[in-house]
């Protein structure tokens, strides 16, 4: 029996870079100016000015809820108390990630929480990094 | 969203420890209905969560009809699990179900990741071509595993690598995604395969 046959694709020539992050990990949250409430459902806009975030970028809550919290703000904050991921913050409070990345554009730059792990988005894993997923494996 | 409280949240054995400073991410792709779902809840160390991404016509009809006045917004569905490596760094793995096309038009779910695992079902083989080939027109370092299913046609592994056209180097290897301690064996087996790219300076 002859299997069906697959051509193999070139890589193509890489995209144009995406726009300049405006945030570096450790300047995050410093220099975004306030955003409109409306924005968090303003998900299909362009991404220029958001934190640029990732999936699996952690987020760890830095302050108690302020008063003026929007009932997304507190849960994320409470959820939030450990570090936890963009994606899972999405999962639970059933935002798009889009939107998820609005609220936290926001939360960044007020201060209420911090980006653990590289705000901005990497082309090429980490050595050490891809070492200690490696070995993390092996030894499940 | 009502009430804050209503929020579910991780259970508490769930919680990632204070001191967890990295995360990485590799995806689990393949065309519908060969396991990639079942791979992603077989390994991961939660129950495997679901997040979401609008996105309008106009984004995803970028091969057909781009700039076309009508946008329709589609939502796409990503399903994720994830393992505790050690104290300090945490693995997301991420299945996409259905609607391949899509996949390459989430921003960000590629990038990053230390690379993907390509499941296949030698019962179809070909629903996996189309989403290896958009893997190989990004750069993104895969292997193969071939998800053993009873009724399926058992090939030898280098008529594989000859009908799915890859190099030599790039891992096949078999699994039963059901299945833990072999869904952990294909994660290793990726890898060994990305850290031998980075000694040979191949991983671009």
């Amino acid at each position: 029996m002859t299997p069906p046959q697959r051509q193999r694709r070139r890589p193509e020539p890489p995209p144009p870079p995406p726009p300049s992050p405006r945030q570096q990990p450790a300047a995050a949250g410093q220099e975004e100016e306030p955003k409109k409430p409306e924005r968090l459902y303003t998900i299909t806009g362009t991404d220029g000015d958001r934190a640029q975030l990732d999936l699996v970028t952690l987020i760890v809550a830095r302050a108690d809820p302020p008063s003026s919290a929007t009932p997304e703000e507190t849960a994320v904050l409470r959820l939030c108390a450990g570090p936890l991921s963009v994606a899972e913050l999405s999962a639970y409070l059933r935002l798009p990630f889009s939107a998820m990345t609005v609220l936290l554009t926001d939360m960044l730059a007020a201060g209420t929480v911090h980006a653990r792990a590289p705000i901005v988005r990497q082309t090429l894993p980490d050595r050490s990094l891809l070492e200690a997923v490696m070995h993390g494996l092996e030894r499940l | 969203m009502k009430a804050s409280e209503t929020v579910p949240g991780p259970r508490a054995e769930d919680q990632l420890p204070h001191s967890t400073q990295a995360a990485a991410k590799i995806v689990i792709v393949g065309g519908f209905g060969v396991g990639k779902t079942t791979m992603v809840g077989s390994v991961s160390e939660i129950k495997p969560l679901t997040t979401e991404e609008t996105m309008t016509q106009a984004g995803i009809g970028v091969d057909d009809d781009f700039g076309s006045a009508t946008k329709t917004a589609t939502t796409v569905a990503m399903d994720f699990g994830r393992i505790r490596i050690s104290d300090e760094v945490v693995l997301y793995l991420f299945g996409t179900p259905g609607q391949e096309r899509f996949w390459f038009l989430w921003n960000g779910l590629f990038e990053g990741a230390l690379g993907a695992v390509v499941l296949v079902d030698t019962r179809r083989l070909e629903v996996s071509f189309e989403v290896m080939g958009r893997l190989e027109e990004r750069g993104v370092p895969f292997v193969v595993a071939v998800n053993t299913f009873p009724d399926g046609p058992r090939y030898a592994v280098e008529d594989l690598r000859q009908a799915l056209d890859l190099t030599p180097e790039i891992p096949i290897i078999e699994c039963d995604a059901r299945r833990r301690a072999s869904s952990r064996d294909v994660l290793v087996t990726l890898m060994r395969f990305l850290h031998a790219l980075m000694a040979n300076g191949n991983l671009t």
